[in-house]
């Protein structure tokens, strides 16, 4: 008698919730979403100046209320966290390399496209301020 | 974990005790169930020392080798064991690998000579960095942890999965071969490269360090490059 019956189990709607591999991976791609809308606010500010002076500064306005400074708080860290999270699996996407003969490792790819990071931020952020001050 | 096909309607889970020992590992604890206890546990093991990929099963949670994976680690318990997570489970804890074992055929698993050479003309030669640019892939012992681990295989079973993603591009990678472009078609489609969302667990549990992720994802931009190739310059090869 064949009694063959294969029991398929479904993924429970909380797989990622007991594992910390799984609970870090799901926050890097949800704090994507905050990624987004913070674009969203930034297409709002190009769009108010569009409209003409009053209306960006009154963005301007709600950029500087309280609440949008905790927001931006909040985002910094969202942001800080997103960054890590990609350049700690950039290793992963990245064939072989090799620097005078040697494997470079790992870290030193994180590392290396964290600093890059920071010097972009630090020329744009310059930059800014040299052309406004 | 207990899953008889003939009884049950679906698993369920049987408590049992067993004598502790420090180098008491998994396996040799299933195996002192199956002896002493209950015979009619079911499962599957081989070799003892983490090379037969025979022993993969979630514990705790964790897919890992149950031969290398000991009490130790859960003294004073309790250890729960499950069937390796997103296969079909045939009885207790075993399950089916026939959907792996498909997609490993299928990528044609074995080297295809760039260039056929006679007995006569001799072997095949290789650099030590030729050989660096794929060694750690051919580590694999298909014992599929991987696909416990990816959630992504869990959703859709038709991805094609870390393991063979990562012997395709042992194959692929290596210089004797000449059959990339043939395996690489299966790598383009959506099943195949782009299922995968880059969540590297695969990697964390692989227990001989070939890191799939990574053959994953490096091939994704072979493969990205090569759909723009071919939009810019249909019917061109990259």
């Amino acid at each position: 008698m064949n009694v063959r019956r294969p029991y398929v189990r479904r993924m429970e709607p909380g797989w990622w919730w007991n594992n910390a591999f799984l609970l870090r991976y799901m926050i890097r791609e949800m704090t994507s979403v905050l990624v987004a809308a913070y674009a969203f606010v930034l297409l709002a500010g190009v769009f108010a100046l569009n409209r003409g002076e009053a209306a960006y500064r009154q963005w301007l306005d709600v950029m500087a209320s309280p609440w949008s400074v905790a927001f931006h708080g909040l985002l910094l860290a969202v942001f800080l966290y997103h960054s890590w999270s990609w350049f700690e699996i950039m290793p992963k996407t990245l064939p072989q390399i090799r620097l005078g003969g040697r494997l470079v490792p790992a870290a030193a790819i994180t590392w290396g496209g964290l600093a890059a990071t920071v010097a972009c931020c630090g020329i744009l952020l310059g930059g800014t301020l040299w052309l406004t001050r | 974990m207990r899953y008889l096909p003939e009884s049950d309607p679906e698993p369920r889970h049987q408590v049992y005790e067993v004598p502790y020992s420090d180098t008491g590992s998994v396996l040799e604890a299933l195996q002192y169930i199956k002896d002493e206890l209950d015979p009619t546990l079911s499962f599957r093991w081989s070799c003892r020392m983490a090379i037969c990929g025979s022993c993969g099963m979630n514990i705790n949670g964790v897919p890992r080798l149950a031969c290398r994976t000991f009490l130790r680690e859960y003294f004073p318990g309790p250890v729960r064991i499950d069937a390796l997570a997103h296969f079909p489970v045939e009885r207790d804890l075993v399950i089916s690998a026939a959907d792996f074992i498909s997609k490993l055929e299928s990528i044609k698993p074995y080297i295809i000579p760039r260039v056929e050479r006679s007995v006569a003309e001799g072997e095949y030669l290789q650099t030590p960095l030729e050989l660096e640019k794929f060694n750690q892939f051919t580590k694999c012992i298909n014992c599929m942890l991987c696909y416990a681990a990816c959630p992504q295989y869990g959703i859709d079973p038709a991805f094609l999965g870390p393991g063979v993603i990562a012997l395709a591009h042992r194959y692929n990678a290596d210089s004797r071969d000449g059959a990339a472009e043939e395996r690489m078609g299966q790598l383009h489609a959506e099943e195949g490269l782009w299922s995968c969302t880059a969540v590297g667990y695969c990697s964390e549990v692989c227990p001989k360090d070939v890191d799939p992720a990574n053959a994953v994802n490096q091939n994704k931009m072979a493969s990205a490059l090569d759909y723009f190739i071919r939009f810019v310059k249909p019917g061109e090869k990259s």
